[in-house]
């Protein structure tokens, strides 16, 4: 419980608390760490917690929000408002480092590169295979099992694997 | 923002809202038609994501269209309540899927048309639509993407593909003119600096249209043909109706159904 005496609890303790928060389509990630939680702040005794998108119709977003709702819930929070924000957009950019090793470890490979290098409409980026770290990986298709995921193959070690789109 | 627009340019953002959303809602519900129908998994995989970012695109129009309409709906009750001639979406988002070239073909042209527009409107004087146009920019440029790839690969392919492409380019041609059409109030919302003017826009779609068919091995149809227009005015073509009849069925068959 983050609140037992009815004081208002730290917000770096709620950063946190949210960060045990999974996303529901990638388990080994929190909501932090994949960077949709924007910002959190008190507005008197309510907590409003910003969350942007990942893409427009990803179907998880209502999922997400209804998980961080219930882990603030469960830690004795009450009074939640949940925002979504658009602008700026998310970028795989706000990944952090340790979501990156993370992904790489639950066998997908990160994003490559940085989206602020409009990427999208040049070259092909290099991905590494995440099982045995070859550069030598060719796309299957642009779209993976989920929106922001494509499907790539390693031509040295054969294993197919998803790749997290750069955007 | 919303309280700076006078009731005019009030009127006609809301119209321009429902284009952006009912053709974003259109496109999506013939690209999901592919499902379980495509030639292979991966292509059906693509159509569908497309879609679904499609679909979400559409919700922030129409959400925003409902917002400053301000009569109490939401965007379910826009996209599954309104008929056929309350729709503003493009003519050319409810054409037949027809073979995968002729998807393609129309996949091309829309997402060209998507990619200039929501291009220009991330400077809109709006806020709200220019949030909206950056998140999607994101997406539709990935669309575009594939969709060019598309039309390269089978228009420089056999020459089975070449001609099944060709012919879709060519059926589906008479359909992109009215991309560029503007109504009567949209002036109110160029000369807000809300959206861009249409012609300088299908200058720079023409130019990647052309490009890229020629890089194709494609020719391109005559700019100056005769096109088809209507879907901002709601006079639609025998298809839409149909596609709304399946659309919008559940929610009008079980009025407020949940689960």
């Amino acid at each position: 419980m983050l609140r037992e005496d009815g004081q208002r609890p730290a917000l770096d303790a709620i950063w946190q608390l949210l960060d045990t928060v999974p996303d529901p389509e990638v388990p080994v990630i929190s909501v932090v760490e994949l960077g949709i939680v924007r910002q959190l702040n008190w507005q008197q005794d309510r907590l409003v917690v910003t969350l942007t998108p990942t893409y427009s119709g990803c179907p998880a977003t209502q999922a997400i929000a209804d998980a961080i709702h219930m882990a603030l819930w469960q830690a004795g929070l009450e009074q939640i408002e949940l925002q979504e924000q658009l602008s700026p957009p998310w970028t795989t950019d706000w990944i952090s480092p340790a979501g990156r090793d993370k992904l790489r470890a639950y066998g997908i490979a990160p994003p490559a590169g940085s989206a602020s290098k409009r990427t999208l409409l040049g070259e092909e980026p290099e991905v590494h295979c995440p099982h045995c770290g070859s550069v030598h990986t060719s796309v299957i298709s642009e779209f993976g099992s989920t929106a922001c995921k494509a499907l790539y193959r390693c031509d040295d070690c054969r294993e197919p694997f998803d790749y997290f789109k750069c955007i | 923002m919303t309280a700076q627009l006078n009731s005019a340019c009030r009127q006609a953002l809301v119209d321009y809202l429902l284009h952006l959303g009912d053709s974003d809602t259109v496109m999506s519900q013939r690209l999901c038609e592919w499902v379980g129908h495509a030639p292979a998994l991966e292509e059906e995989v693509a159509m569908a994501n497309v879609g679904l970012d499609l679909l979400g695109q559409a919700r922030s129009w129409l959400s925003y269209a409902a917002e400053l309409e301000d009569q109490g709906r939401d965007a379910d009750q826009l996209a599954f309540l309104r008929d056929e001639r309350e729709y503003r979406n493009l003519l050319i988002t409810e054409q037949a899927n027809g073979n995968f070239a002729d998807t393609m073909a129309r996949q091309f042209f829309f997402d060209a048309w998507h990619f200039h527009l929501l291009t220009a409107l991330c400077q809109s004087t709006d806020a709200q639509v220019q949030a909206i146009a950056r998140k999607g920019l994101k997406e539709v440029t990935y669309h575009l993407r594939r969709s060019t790839a598309w039309i390269k690969r089978l228009g420089d392919g056999t020459a089975v593909s070449h001609q099944k492409m060709q012919d879709a380019i060519d059926d589906i041609w008479t359909y992109t003119g009215e991309m560029f059409t503007a109504t009567s109030t949209d002036p109110l919302l160029v000369e807000a600096g809300i959206v861009p003017a249409s012609a300088p826009l299908q200058q720079q779609w023409l130019g990647y249209v052309q490009a890229t068919l020629q890089e194709a091995t494609l020719t391109c149809p005559d700019e100056n043909a005769y096109m088809q227009i209507g879907g901002r005015q709601g006079l639609h073509t025998e298809q839409l109706g149909y596609l709304l009849a399946e659309m919008q069925f559940l929610p009008r068959a079980y009025p407020g159904a949940t689960w």
